[in-house]
């Protein structure tokens, strides 16, 4: 029997046979290999936790061991979640500025930065405290925009609370071997053994500038020729982010006096 | 009711000449990128480094082979009227398979692909060779035009992505085959030809670059073949 291949009803059975079964085969794949995504996010974030401390490299840590590496070193358990004044909240904000209960790993800085619903003092500023060679070290996520989109970082100060003792900066998309260099090794050796309080244990900001002059002075940290913009991003994203952990440092130094 | 004659062409050898002048054909005289100019838009993007070239040319050999493939076997089912959309559709499909997939298995270098593989959808060798053979032609020949095709297009990507690795980063494969231009405190210049005061060209990092050197190998090409050379 021949079928006519013009006919209207002809067309429309191809093309919703072929949508059914496109989708069907798309949502199965989709189905099927989430678990790896979300296996791989993890271990993402918790490379990136660890670059803030560790050469990944020189210590042979790569998404095949970063599980256990992971609990080497950083004790969930002691994470907590600030909101924007530096507090202490028991649980995390959701987009509504309700506290619900979850942890410091789940807080995705990232989608928060970006989510227009969620207001300024709604977000949530995870403290993660890893311990190396017996020392006790801070890490703190920051998120902010480059030049081209996002950027983002792990810094880690010091058991003094107040000394960057290491740092690692990513990006989505900056310009390769400009703004992207803010991952390198170098750019991120700037910013070790600056601190981020003065002397009274009030927040200054630092500053990127291009003279040169960030390897001598106190919270200067010299840019990215080429990548102003980039470097500038970080400034912002430090000193945004660095505030509010600077004022939970300095509560918890006064409580203990 | 006429009586149909089945009629059976001698079958052809798998790799006969002609077939195989459809994988080569695309690799040197009629490449999908010098001569016909197609695909142009993600050969600038993601020929940084030779690597993501390599991921990007397989991923486009994986979407031409079976895209003709499935084109091919289901031409004599495709409505006319709404042939272009089924093509995009099958095409969208494979590159959806090929983005997940590769998010999965290789997030990092995912990750740095970024939007270019979904773009794959709109590269128009894919649709190119969709609608000018696979829609005429058997499935075995489609899914050799796809492998030459495919072919031609990851062999250009890893050429101009060796250039630009090379002058732009030094590396190959992220191997610092020129030494490292990281200053360190023995040398304060970087290691290898760096130390010897030679630097980066950051041009060849910038998509610009690659438009030019493509511009370079279709010049070397027309100059050594002059069937090639437009004669007005």
């Amino acid at each position: 029997m021949a079928v006519n291949k013009e006919s209207n009803g002809y067309t429309f059975g191809f093309a919703i046979a072929m949508v059914v079964v496109v989708g069907t085969i798309l949502s199965l794949l989709a189905i099927g290999l989430k678990p790896m995504r979300e296996a791989n996010n993890i271990q993402k974030k918790q490379l990136e936790i660890l670059s803030a401390f560790i050469d990944l490299d020189n210590a042979g840590i790569s998404r095949k061991n970063v599980k256990d590496k992971f609990q080497e070193f950083v004790n969930l358990e002691e994470a907590v979640v600030l909101n924007y004044k530096g507090e202490v909240i028991d649980g995390v904000y959701d987009v509504k500025g309700n506290i619900v209960p979850g942890s410091a790993f789940d807080v995705d800085i990232q989608q928060e930065y970006k989510d227009k619903k969620r207001a300024g003092e709604h977000k949530n500023y995870p403290l993660f405290i890893a311990t190396q060679n017996g020392k006790k070290l801070y890490v703190i996520p920051v998120v902010g925009k480059g030049l081209w989109g996002p950027i983002w970082g792990n810094i880690c100060l010091s058991d003094d609370m107040n000394t960057i003792e290491g740092a690692s900066f990513g990006h989505k998309g900056e310009t390769p071997g400009l703004g992207a260099e803010i991952t390198q090794k170098f750019f991120v050796n700037r910013w070790i053994g600056e601190k981020i309080s003065d002397e009274s244990g009030e927040f200054t900001k630092f500053e990127i500038v291009k003279d040169g002059s960030g390897n001598a002075a106190e919270k200067k940290v010299d840019g990215i020729t080429g990548g102003t913009i980039t470097s500038k991003g970080v400034e912002e994203m430090a000193n945004r982010c660095l505030a509010v952990y600077a004022a939970y440092f300095q509560n918890l130094k006064n409580s203990a006096k | 009711m006429s009586e149909v004659v089945k009629t059976k062409a001698p079958s052809e050898p798998l790799f006969s000449k002609k077939n195989r002048k459809l994988i080569t054909d695309p690799l040197t005289d009629n490449n999908p990128v010098t001569i016909q100019v197609l695909g142009i838009c993600s050969a600038l993007a993601i020929t940084v480094q030779v690597m993501q070239g390599v991921v990007m040319g397989l991923s486009v050999i994986f979407v031409t082979i079976m895209g003709n493939l499935v084109i091919s076997m289901l031409r004599n089912m495709i409505p006319s009227k709404i042939r272009i959309i089924v093509q995009l559709v099958v095409v969208a499909a494979l590159v959806i398979i090929v983005d997940q997939v590769l998010a999965a298995f290789l997030p990092d270098l995912s990750a740095k692909l970024s939007v270019f593989v979904g773009l794959i959808i709109t590269n128009c060798i894919i649709m190119g060779r969709l609608e000018a053979f696979a829609m005429a032609n058997k499935p075995w020949p489609s899914v050799m035009d796809g492998l030459g095709n495919g072919l031609g297009y990851a062999g250009l990507l890893v050429l101009v992505a060796f250039f630009r690795e090379l002058f732009g980063s030094g590396s190959l494969f992220g191997y610092p085959v020129l030494g490292s231009p990281i200053p360190t405190e023995d040398s304060p210049l970087g290691t290898g030809l760096f130390a010897l005061g030679y630097a980066n060209n950051n041009m060849m990092v910038l998509p610009p670059m690659a438009l030019i050197i493509v511009g370079v190998i279709i010049w070397v090409q027309r100059a050594r073949n002059k069937e090639l050379q437009e004669t007005h």
